[in-house]
């Protein structure tokens, strides 16, 4: 009977305790935040504040967050200012809502251009030190991402590159193939390696992704439209002052096919054209470490999706080089970034908004690694690894022409819904103009 | 997250548990004390009030906001019958309304015929429970994780390729061709109405075992003694008595059906010509941006559930006036 008594305290007792040195496990972190030693000589100009806050609102998640706080986080010491930022997947929509409801945000980081326009309303303009940052360290092109209207509202922050063509350069020296210098060469070492047998076919890609599905093909097409056509008919197909299914969109979109398409060009190690519907994006490009395939297409993030123990480096197992112009040197690179908006006007904001704008801000993020900025006060010592400098020198080129990807730029109904399903029936089997012209229908009014 | 964070989370759960019990006990209290003149009515006033605020903010309000969104644009100035005209002549929306009808004839058809055979083989066999179980099981699984179990089942890899999906590596191993379970269409539909039906079998077969359980033993032996076979005494006596149950099982499985999503999402994310009703409101809603498209598709699966509702409702009204 006691026994029995006994047993029935026992469980809540267990549970209990198990709960308590769960709780005591995490207290360690409260004593972490002490205050840090640290060098304010670089901040003394913004002065200090006391006590006050600014709010920032973006896309950025996860580590990516915490990395961009740690940028910030001797600027928040030093000045006394109380940065909090709140990061969220539903940016996009969000953000209009907190604008609407009176609720928003100090700071907002947007990560598309188009979006930041249809805020120019509500936008304040920043402090002149903004704007002379700018003129300094960023391109024309750059510039024009945070200007609407002529009248300058936001300073760019990070950049990312995209287009990347990644390829094994041992691979590459065994068998004699060079980097191409041209679109035509890029055909030219195709057919090159497709009739050589030196691997199962010259190109692998991987579109599937869940619901995004056919995304990896919109970038295909983009770097087409911006090479073969330049940056005023890319702007123009962007912004549908041309329809989607205009001439030389479908010139674009066969140019990626001839390549895509192409039963003796891919897909290397994987099947036939229609496999590539089947393997995911990050696994797209593996095959080149099997010497299955040669080349694939994808971004500068793809460096973090290789399998562990893949070295990224010029001389290393795999290497990338950016999708040629038609003319060689001629470089027009697609990519994202993001640009700052201040909602609110106070000096605590212009401080810290000045702060994003310099290269000292800049230096700091890259320094927590992943990521670039078209700032050219970067050091590219600073940047985390031998691609990111890569990408770092193609931005810092005079000859760069920049252009936002363009399916961030369109509508959603087009940019993250039609354009994606179009790619995935377009590599299913169905022809270009069909194609087209189904996401044309799709465009809002 | 801190362990400030935690308790401070910890807290508010807590606080939120007390703050309801709170107002509910303060409810009753006063439904306790009223006047006695008119008790009844403050009683059902108390009771019933909470409920009815709740569906009117959860259920009744957005009901009403979705079917004015349907006629609104992007902006949500009014358009009329646009967001419909779109959902009617664009290839996504009639696809996944196509779909959608076949998903509805389909799986409750084949989900009951089979659940019922099912419970009809094992009634009174040894080890009933066991078969029952494990049929019941895929009830068990959520429809995202059914998805995810049967895209891998479905997997495709080139012929050159090791096989890592087991209908193809079945195939390959009978010497054929691997096959694109989830990309030929129209096949690829029906592959995905397998998974439904595997899991909505185990459903129709636990309500209708129970239901064949409940027929009178006399009628089945007065039937034998006339002469029938098994086939007949199913047909006459087991089938008209279970009928309430049949209509039970078609109805809820039709609803579960008609908005079904999670499968589809998981397994193909409506590609390849697979896209149901549901899946595309999701869609133009919320990744297309395009809430008045979305709203208008949401309208058609109200229409197309409503009958269906009516029809158990009215059922189950006539069963009661039997009783």
């Amino acid at each position: 009977m006691s026994s029995i008594r006994h047993r029935r305290w026992i469980v809540p007792i267990a549970a209990a305790a198990t709960l308590g040195l769960t709780l005591t496990a995490c207290t360690g972190d409260i004593a972490a935040e002490d205050a840090a030693d640290t060098d304010c000589s670089d901040y003394e100009e913004y002065g200090t504040f006391d006590g006050e806050e600014v709010s920032v609102y973006g896309t950025i998640v996860e580590v990516e967050a915490e990395r961009l706080e740690a940028s910030w986080a001797d600027f928040e010491t030093c000045t006394g200012i109380d940065v909090t930022y709140q990061g969220t997947q539903e940016f996009e929509t969000q953000v209009r809502v907190l604008v609407d409801g009176d609720n928003a945000p100090d700071l907002g980081i947007f990560p598309q251009p188009g979006l930041f326009a249809t805020f120019a309303d509500d936008l304040v303009a920043p402090p002149a030190e903004v704007e002379a940052n700018v003129d300094e360290y960023w391109s024309e092109d750059w510039k024009g991402f945070g200007t609407v209207d002529g009248t300058f509202l936001g300073a760019p922050l990070m950049a990312s590159v995209k287009g990347f063509i990644w390829y094994s350069p041992a691979m590459f020296e065994e068998n004699g193939w060079e980097q191409p210098e041209t679109l035509d060469d890029l055909m030219a070492l195709t057919d090159e390696i497709a009739s050589s047998g030196a691997v199962d076919k010259p190109w692998c890609a991987g579109f599937s992704s869940g619901e995004a599905t056919g995304w990896p093909g919109t970038d295909w097409v983009e770097d087409m439209v911006l090479r073969l056509h330049g940056p005023e008919v890319y702007d123009q197909w962007t912004s549908h002052e041309i329809p989607f299914n205009d001439p030389q969109i479908v010139e674009a979109f066969d140019a990626a096919g001839d390549i895509l398409k192409n039963e003796d060009y891919v897909n290397g190690g994987y099947g036939d054209v229609r496999s590539i519907n089947d393997i995911t994006f990050n696994e797209g490009g593996w095959t080149i470490l099997d010497g299955q395939c040669a080349l694939h297409h994808q971004a500068s993030f793809y460096e973090g999706l290789w399998p562990e123990g893949t070295t990224v480096a010029e001389d290393g197992d795999i290497w990338a080089f950016i999708t040629p112009g038609q003319e060689a040197g001629a470089a027009d690179v697609t990519g994202g970034g993001e640009i700052v908006g201040a909602f609110t006007e106070s000096e605590a904001v212009a401080a810290f908004q000045t702060y994003l704008s310099t290269p000292l801000w800049a230096n700091n993020r890259v320094s927590e690694g992943g990521v670039i900025s078209a700032n050219s006060g970067v050091d590219p010592e600073n940047l985390s690894s031998d691609l990111l400098r890569e990408a770092y020198a193609i931005l810092q080129d005079e000859n760069t022409t920049f252009r936002f990807d363009g399916s961030d730029i369109m509508p959603g109904a087009v940019g993250s819904a039609s354009f994606w399903a179009g790619i995935v029936d377009w590599i299913s089997g169905t022809d270009t103009q069909t194609v087209v012209d189904q996401i044309e229908a799709s465009w809002p009014q | 997250m801190t362990t400030a964070d935690l308790i401070g989370k910890i807290f508010v759960v807590i606080l939120g548990v007390a703050v309801f019990a709170a107002i509910i006990g303060l409810i009753l209290f006063f439904v306790d004390r009223a006047p006695k003149r008119g008790r009844d009515y403050w009683q059902l006033a108390g009771f019933l009030l909470p409920t009815a605020l709740l569906l009117g903010f959860g259920l009744i309000y957005p009901a009403i906001r979705t079917t004015t969104l349907a006629f609104a644009n992007r902006a949500g100035e009014f358009i009329g019958l646009d967001n419909f005209v779109w959902a009617f002549t664009q290839p996504a929306g009639l696809i996944s309304i196509r779909n959608s009808v076949i998903w509805v004839i389909l799986v409750p058809l084949l989900s009951t015929a089979i659940g019922l055979a099912y419970a009809v083989f094992i009634d009174k066999a040894r080890g009933e429970r066991v078969y029952k179980s494990l049929v019941f099981m895929p009830m068990a699984i959520s429809f995202v994780g059914a998805g995810v179990i049967w895209r891998f089942v479905y997997e495709y890899r080139g012929p050159n390729q090791d096989q890592i999906g087991l209908l193809n590596a079945v195939v390959t191993g009978l010497g054929g061709e691997p096959v694109r379970w989830l990309q030929e269409a129209p096949m690829n539909t029906f592959f995905l109405i397998v998974v439904m039906i595997w899991v909505q079998t185990g459903f129709a077969m636990v309500v209708l075992s129970a239901a064949i359980k409940g027929v009178p033993t006399e009628q089945i032996e007065a039937a034998e003694l006339d002469g029938t076979n098994a086939w007949q005494r199913f047909t006459n006596v087991t089938i008209p008595s279970i009928r309430g149950s049949l209509v039970v099982v078609v109805t809820t499985i039709s609803i579960a059906t008609l908005k079904v999503f999670d499968i589809v999402r998981t397994m193909t994310a409506g590609n390849f010509e697979t896209s149901v009703v549901a899946n595309e409101m999701y869609t133009q809603a919320f990744r297309a941006n395009e809430a008045g498209r979305g709203a208008a598709l949401a309208v058609i699966l109200f229409l197309m559930v409503l009958p269906i509702v009516i029809y158990n409702v009215n059922i189950l009204r006539k069963q009661r006036e039997i009783r």
